[in-house]
């Protein structure tokens, strides 16, 4: 690391590169965290809950005003600390309660219709959360209070790691570990597994089939309401149009990656907050949406599923 | 097309009461007369279309919503959507056309964007229309060879003048930012953009004026505004070490968020914005503790609070009514309500053309945004612009532009 640094002092363009590869590695985790709801519900039910973004909104929502009850902007460091883990507690709490209401109320009576009713009923639900969104905090964009230090934890000026991105890789990382090792090694984790493979025998073999749905559900908007706690702190602002541009970024993320595959959409957030930070340093910002959506296309020619899909079921 | 919109008209001739034929109907003495608004009503520009209603109500009401033996009748038509989040082309274009079939409809007072005006402005001149811009500030609209080839004989295809603002356009405002940049000291400077017809357009006109002073110009982008961050696009600008950074376009188009992620990733540059900007809005989005001594805000005008005689009067009323401070284009909206009101009096007649007529030979009119006549363009002939800053969350007023 001392060495890349000496490097990057001494070598302008080099500072950039290096510089834009952790612009796009942090905004990549946040996509990467939106991208996990989408991929695990599609995974277990074959359903694109367009939904999801605008959930990600609400949780980002929630977490403003919670910060201003508790009047974290003006609270001494250790309060902060300890608001802000309330924050997210409660935020991935509101998420996840809301994603299986959702889900309940919703998508669970129209689980035997046709593929596309459930997916109209999720743009359905998703315009429902942008007027709950809109009539709660209004149309404009809202600074959201800017409570973490901005300072540069690197010694160098020529290349900023703040610890506004450390605090998004405490929470990210933290959490896609423990939801790897949830799903590989936990009871439910296989029941969930095993749900996705094959719902008809899963629930032949004894598995409350509507219950890991629920809990893809939970676990799915948990992780959104923990993107909306970082969104807000890394990113400043909050709109109730958020969700469109972020859910659409994340979405094509998880296709990206292989739906139904999480390390997939991972790896398909931090591509795609890549292709968008180094698109803006070398081709130009106006490109980068239409770069990202062009490395789409390109990849799915090649590589139909993805890059890490292997499962090729019917896809809606 | 042409005959399609020859059907269309004398449809519309054909609701008129009395109506013979295609010709135009007898002109009444009395009766209703209707002015219709449409500006963006949903989405993020909302705070302050709210306002210019507020103003344009004002003025109908302080007349007692009569003129002479008219009774004036006001609708507040939107061109926006609230999936889109901001006007669109087929809303703009079926309020023109709800305005032009309604037989009462004298005046049409809009639009707030400049592109909006783009799509109604060749539909009402073809129904003579006249049409008051609060708002719009892209020069093309109106002066020959300031915008776009063929303009403005492209909105025109009557070749007669409908089209009127109140606002002075961004060929004022866009030269006189570069100056005052100057002034302040600034050497180096980025320009961004939204890519829309306002905040390209100005940021064009900035970097016109700019490079004949001296400036240097360290590059031009152009922003995708549905974007949600631009750290990637300040870490690349930061690299060229400019002093300062102009964005051409307004707080719906990210302006706050631009400002934000320039102190993310450590960039201390100050930032000058158009008046798209100037709203309280922009404050909220970028957070007050951002904008502090370094953003620089243009502004078409004076702020409500430095308006004297008439306007004072206004900016008290307003207080009074609706119990908080106008935002800037309010005494816009105000002022093009009245405009409204002073064209039916002069035409003394229910008659589009007539109404039209008289609004083009307004000269000298004493309103809210001092005393001004309309060029042979349909332009104000205003040109004191303000620059503004931000303190503590709060605009403050910094220097007039454009009077030495």
């Amino acid at each position: 690391m001392l060495t890349l640094m000496a490097a990057a002092d001494t070598q302008g363009g080099f500072a950039i590169f290096l510089q834009q590869i952790i612009n796009g590695i942090t905004t990549g985790s946040l996509f990467a965290l939106i991208a996990v709801g989408y991929t695990m519900v599609y995974g277990i039910i074959e359903l694109i809950n367009f939904a999801h973004g605008d959930l990600f909104m609400l949780g980002s929502f929630l977490a403003l005003t919670l910060v201003g009850w508790l009047g974290l902007a003006v609270a001494p460091v250790f309060g902060l600390a300890a608001g802000l883990v309330l924050v997210l507690v409660l935020s991935m709490t509101f998420c996840a309660a809301l994603n299986v209401a959702v889900d309940r109320l919703v998508y669970r009576p129209l689980r035997s219709a046709p593929k596309l009713t459930p997916l109209v009923s999720a743009i359905g639900v998703s315009f429902v959360f942008m007027g709950i969104g809109q009539l709660w905090k209004g149309v404009a964009d809202i600074n959201f209070p800017d409570l973490l230090p901005n300072r540069n934890l690197l010694g160098s000026e020529a290349l900023r790691f703040t610890f506004k991105d450390l605090m998004v890789c405490l929470v990210t990382v933290p959490l896609m570990a423990g939801l790897t090792v949830f799903v590989k090694f936990t009871r439910t984790g296989k029941a969930m597994r095993a749900t996705a493979q094959n719902p008809t025998a899963a629930r032949l073999m004894g598995i409350d089939v509507d219950r890991v749905i629920g809990v893809t559900f939970a676990i799915g908007g948990s992780l959104a309401g923990a993107a909306a706690v970082v969104y807000g702190l890394h990113i400043n602002t909050v709109s109730f149009q958020m969700g469109y541009q972020n859910g659409l970024y994340a979405f094509t993320a998880a296709v990206l990656g292989g739906i139904g595959n999480l390390p997939g959409a991972v790896l398909g957030g931090i591509v795609i907050g890549l292709i968008r930070s180094l698109g803006s340093q070398y081709v130009g910002e106006k490109w980068t949406s239409a770069l990202v959506f062009a490395i789409l296309i390109i990849l799915l020619v090649f590589r139909p599923s993805g890059l890490l899909g292997a499962r090729t079921r019917e896809k809606v | 097309m042409k005959a399609l919109v020859f059907g269309m008209l004398s449809a519309a001739l054909g609701l008129l009461p009395g109506a013979a034929g295609a010709v135009a109907p007898p002109p009444q003495e009395g009766g209703t007369i209707k002015v219709v608004s449409s500006l963006p009503r949903t989405g993020s520009a909302k705070a302050q279309t709210d306002t210019i209603v507020n103003g344009i109500v004002m003025a109908l009401d302080e007349a007692g919503r009569k003129v002479g033996n008219f009774k004036i009748e006001y609708e507040d038509l939107d061109d926006a959507t609230a999936t889109a989040g901001q006007w669109t082309q087929e809303k703009e274009a079926a309020n023109a056309d709800q305005a032009i079939k309604d037989a009462d409809v004298m005046v049409y007072i809009g639009t707030y964007n400049s592109g909006a005006a783009k799509i109604s402005i060749p539909k009402l001149n073809r129904a003579n229309l006249l049409m008051i811009s609060p708002a719009n500030t892209w020069p093309g609209l109106t002066k020959p060879g300031k915008g776009d080839p063929g303009e403005p004989d492209i909105y025109r295809p009557t070749g007669k003048i409908n089209y009127t603002r109140v606002v002075p356009a961004d060929d004022i405002q866009g030269p006189l930012g570069a100056e005052w940049a100057k002034k302040m000291g600034v050497k180096r400077v980025f320009i961004l953009d939204d890519r829309e017809v306002y905040g390209k357009g100005i940021a064009d006109l900035f970097r016109a004026r700019a490079e004949e002073i001296d400036l240097k110009v360290l590059g031009q982008e152009g922003i995708d505004a549905q974007a949600q961050e631009f750290k990637p696009l300040m870490t690349k600008i930061k690299a060229l070490e400019p002093d300062l950074i102009y964005f051409g376009g307004t707080t719906q188009t990210k302006a706050g968020q631009v400002a934000k992620d320039m102190i993310a990733v450590g960039l201390k540059a100050k930032i000058m914005v158009p008046d798209g900007c100037f709203e309280d809005a922009f404050i909220t989005s970028a957070g007050a503790e951002n904008l502090n001594g370094r953003a620089f805000i243009t502004f078409g005008g004076l702020p409500p609070e430095k308006l004297k005689g008439k306007g004072a009067a206004f900016v008290a009323a307003y207080i009074a009514k609706y119990g908080k401070k106008p935002e800037a284009y309010a005494a816009y909206g105000y002022e093009a309500g009245n405009v409204a009101l002073e064209a039916i009096r002069r035409a003394g007649k229910k008659d589009r053309d007539a109404i039209r007529t008289a609004a083009l030979g307004i000269r000298n009119f004493e309103g809210a945004l001092g005393k001004w006549s309309f060029d042979k363009n349909g332009d104000t002939t205003l040109r004191t612009m303000s620059g503004n800053t931000v303190k503590d969350g709060k605009f403050e007023f910094v220097e007039v532009l454009g009077e030495d």
